[in-house]
C-alpha cells in the first residue's frame, strides 16, 4: 500500500481552485504539508477552508490546480487514499439506525478491516471516547460531546497516517476541548499527520506547528504561529474602550502613540512595543479611557492586519 | 464487476449490503412480515375472487383466477419492496441523518453506495420473491417446474424499480414528497394489468399500459407461472433490465452531485 515517495511531503496543492455554480469557494491556493507535522488552516467562515478540507479528504475533486495526497492523484486513486486517512467532519453524522459500538465496527467494515481486528479496536476506540458505558446506545441519545467524541474515535478506526480536523472543538466546553488537545498531541506524538481548521485562535496557536491564514478563499499568510505574529503584529497591543463617543473619529488624534492602530466598532487597538508605556502616554495626552487592556499579541491581530476583519465577524 | 462497470460502483458495495443486513439482524420482525406478505395477497384477491370469476386464457390454455392473479402479486410485491428499500431508507441516510457523508470518508464511493442499496433492494426481494412462488406452490396457483424462473423475474422487477427509485429518492425535497411516489406507483398498480387481461383495456390505455415496467413483469412472470415460453418474454426481460441500469447511473450521478460536489 504504501507509495515510496522521495519527499515527506504527505499533501502537495499548487494552483488549486473549487468553483460552485459560479462562486469560487478556493480561488488558487499553494501549500505542501510534511509528514509528522500538524498543519493549520485558519480563517473566518466562508473563508473556503471547509472546501479545501473536502479535497484534501479526497471527496471532492478540484475544479483546476494539482493536488496530490501521499503522492497519488486523489481523482484517480480517491478510494486507496481514503483508506489512509481519517477525516473528522466540521457536522457529526452517524448512521442513527445503529448503535455507537455498530457504529464503529460498520466503519471498520467499509475499510476492509478483518473482523478480529474491528472487535479489538471498537473496544479500545470507545475507551479512548469515554463512551464504553454507551456502547449498545443509538448515538442520537449522546450529547454534543459526546457526539464529537465518537466522531474523533471512528475517524482513528483504520490507524490513519493522516488525520483531517475540520473545526473539531466547536460547541465543546473547555475541559472537554483540552481534553481533545491531549489526545491530538499524543497521536502527534505517534507520528500522526494532523491537519486542523479552527477559528479559535489559542487552538491553532497551541495546536499548529505551521499554519496558513485564509481569506475569500486564498491564502493570505503562511507560516509557525510566533513567526506569523512576530511579522505581521507588534509585541503588544493596548485595547482601549474610550466611552460613547465614536471611535473612528478619534483614531487620527491616537494615531501618533503607536506603531499602528486598528478600530472596531467598541474600541481601539494600538499596536505597540510596550503597552505599559503607551497606556502612559495615553493618560499624559489627557484621554481618559473606560477601560485599557494590556496584551501580547496573538492570532487575532494578525488575522485582523491580513483581512481588515476580526475572525468572528 | 469494478472493471466492468466502474461507474456503477466496486465490489466495495457489498459493505453496503452488509450495512443493511446488519440492521435488519435486530428488526427481524419487520424483516419477517414481509414472508408472510404473499400470504395475504394470495388469499384475498386469489381466494376471494376466484369464485367469483370464471376461468381466464394465458398463453392459450384456460386457467383459474387465482393461478392469473399471483403472478401479477408478485410482480407487485417485488415492485413495492424494491420501491421502499430505495427511497426510504436511503432517503434518510442521504437527506436526514447524512450517514451517507460520513461513508464517503472510507474507501467506499459513491458508485459503491448506489449500487449498494441496489444490491440489498434485490437481495431482500428476491427472498420474498422464493417464499411467494413457494406459497403459490402450496395453494396450487403454480404447476409447472418453469415456475421456478419467476423467481429471477421477480429479481428483474426489483431491480428496475429499485434503482429507479434511487434515483428517484435524491429528487425528494421533504417527507411531503413520498406523496409523489405514490402517485406514481398507485396507478402502476391499478393499471398494469395486473387484475385483468390487457385485452379488456381501451385500445388507447393499452397502448400506454403497455410501456408500464410492472404489465411487462406480470405478463412475463404469468407465462412462466404456467409453463408457457414465448419470444416476447426477452424484451420483456431486457425492458426490466435496461430501465435498472438507466435507474442506476442516474442515481450515481445524483449521488456523486449531492454528496461528493
Amino acid at each position: 500500500m504504501t507509495t515510496l515517495d522521495a519527499s515527506d511531503d504527505v499533501v502537495r496543492a499548487r494552483g488549486v481552485t473549487k468553483r460552485f455554480g459560479d462562486f469560487d469557494a478556493v480561488r488558487g491556493i499553494d501549500f505542501t504539508i510534511r509528514r509528522g507535522e500538524s498543519f493549520g488552516f485558519l480563517g473566518p467562515n466562508g473563508a473556503g477552508k471547509t472546501s479545501t478540507m473536502r479535497m484534501v479528504s479526497a471527496v471532492s475533486t478540484p475544479t483546476s490546480g494539482s493536488l496530490d495526497i501521499f503522492g497519488l492523484d486523489p481523482a484517480s486513486r480517491g478510494s486507496e487514499i481514503r483508506g489512509r486517512l481519517g477525516v473528522v467532519p466540521q457536522e457529526d453524522t452517524f448512521d442513527l439506525d445503529l448503535s455507537l459500538r455498530l457504529n464503529l465496527e460498520m466503519f471498520g467494515r467499509y475499510f476492509d478491516l478483518p473482523r478480529r481486528v474491528i472487535k479489538e479496536r471498537t473496544g479500545e476506540l470507545l475507551e479512548f471516547a469515554h463512551l464504553s458505558d454507551r456502547a449498545e446506545d443509538k448515538v442520537d441519545n449522546l450529547s454534543g460531546g459526546m457526539k464529537r467524541r465518537l466522531t474523533i474515535a471512528r475517524a482513528l478506526m483504520n490507524r490513519p497516517e493522516l488525520l483531517i480536523l475540520d473545526e473539531p472543538t466547536t460547541g465543546l466546553d473547555p475541559q472537554a476541548r483540552h481534553l481533545l488537545w491531549e489526545r491530538l498531541y499524543r497521536l502527534k506524538r505517534e507520528g500522526v499527520t494532523l491537519i486542523i481548521t479552527t477559528h479559535y485562535m489559542d487552538e491553532a496557536e497551541q495546536l499548529c506547528d505551521r499554519l496558513v491564514v485564509m481569506d475569500h478563499g486564498r491564502i493570505v499568510a503562511e507560516g509557525a504561529p510566533a513567526d506569523l505574529i512576530t511579522t505581521h503584529a507588534s509585541r503588544e497591543v493596548l485595547e482601549l474602550r474610550l466611552g460613547a463617543e465614536d471611535h473612528a473619529a478619534l483614531a487620527p488624534r491616537l494615531a501618533d502613540l503607536a506603531e499602528r492602530i486598528e478600530v472596531l466598532a467598541d474600541r481601539v487597538l494600538l499596536y505597540v512595543d510596550s503597552a505599559d508605556d503607551t497606556l502612559a502616554s495615553v493618560h499624559r495626552a489627557g484621554w481618559r479611557p473606560e477601560r485599557a487592556l494590556q496584551r501580547r499579541s496573538s492570532l487575532e491581530d494578525v488575522f485582523l492586519r491580513l483581512t481588515g476583519r476580526t475572525l468572528d465577524e | 464487476m469494478g472493471r466492468v462497470l466502474p461507474v456503477l460502483g466496486s465490489r466495495r458495495a457489498l459493505h453496503v449490503v452488509e450495512r443493511n443486513a446488519m440492521f435488519y439482524r435486530n428488526q427481524w420482525l419487520m424483516f419477517a412480515s414481509g414472508f408472510v406478505e404473499p400470504l395475504f395477497y394470495l388469499l384475498s384477491i386469489g381466494i376471494g375472487l376466484n369464485h367469483l370469476v370464471g376461468t381466464l386464457d394465458v398463453g392459450g390454455r384456460p386457467v383459474t383466477y387465482a393461478t392469473f392473479v399471483a403472478p401479477g402479486m408478485l410482480a407487485t410485491s417485488a415492485m413495492n419492496g424494491a420501491i421502499i428499500d430505495s427511497v426510504f431508507n436511503p432517503f434518510f441516510r442521504l437527506k436526514i441523518s447524512h450517514a451517507y457523508d460520513s461513508m464517503l470518508t472510507t474507501p467506499l464511493d459513491v458508485g459503491d453506495i448506489a449500487l449498494g442499496e441496489a444490491l440489498w433492494a434485490l437481495a431482500r426481494t428476491g427472498l420474498y420473491a422464493v417464499s411467494f412462488v413457494g406459497c403459490m406452490f402450496a395453494l396450487g396457483d403454480a404447476s409447472s417446474p418453469l415456475a421456478l424462473l419467476e423467481i429471477p423475474g421477480a429479481l428483474a422487477t426489483s431491480f428496475a424499480f429499485a434503482s429507479l427509485g434511487l434515483a428517484a429518492c435524491t429528487y425528494l425535497r421533504s417527507w411531503q414528497d413520498f406523496d409523489l411516489i405514490t402517485l406514481f406507483s398507485l396507478p402502476l398498480f391499478l393499471f398494469s394489468a395486473t387484475f385483468f387481461p390487457l385485452s379488456l383495456y381501451p385500445r388507447l390505455l393499452a397502448t400506454l399500459v403497455w410501456f408500464s415496467p410492472l404489465y411487462q413483469s406480470a405478463t412475463l412472470l404469468r407465462g412462466l407461472n404456467v409453463g408457457h415460453l414465448d419470444p416476447w418474454m426477452i424484451p420483456r426481460l431486457a425492458y426490466l433490465c435496461a430501465l435498472g441500469i438507466i435507474g442506476l447511473a442516474i442515481a450515481a450521478r445524483r449521488f456523486r452531485r449531492l454528496l461528493s460536489p
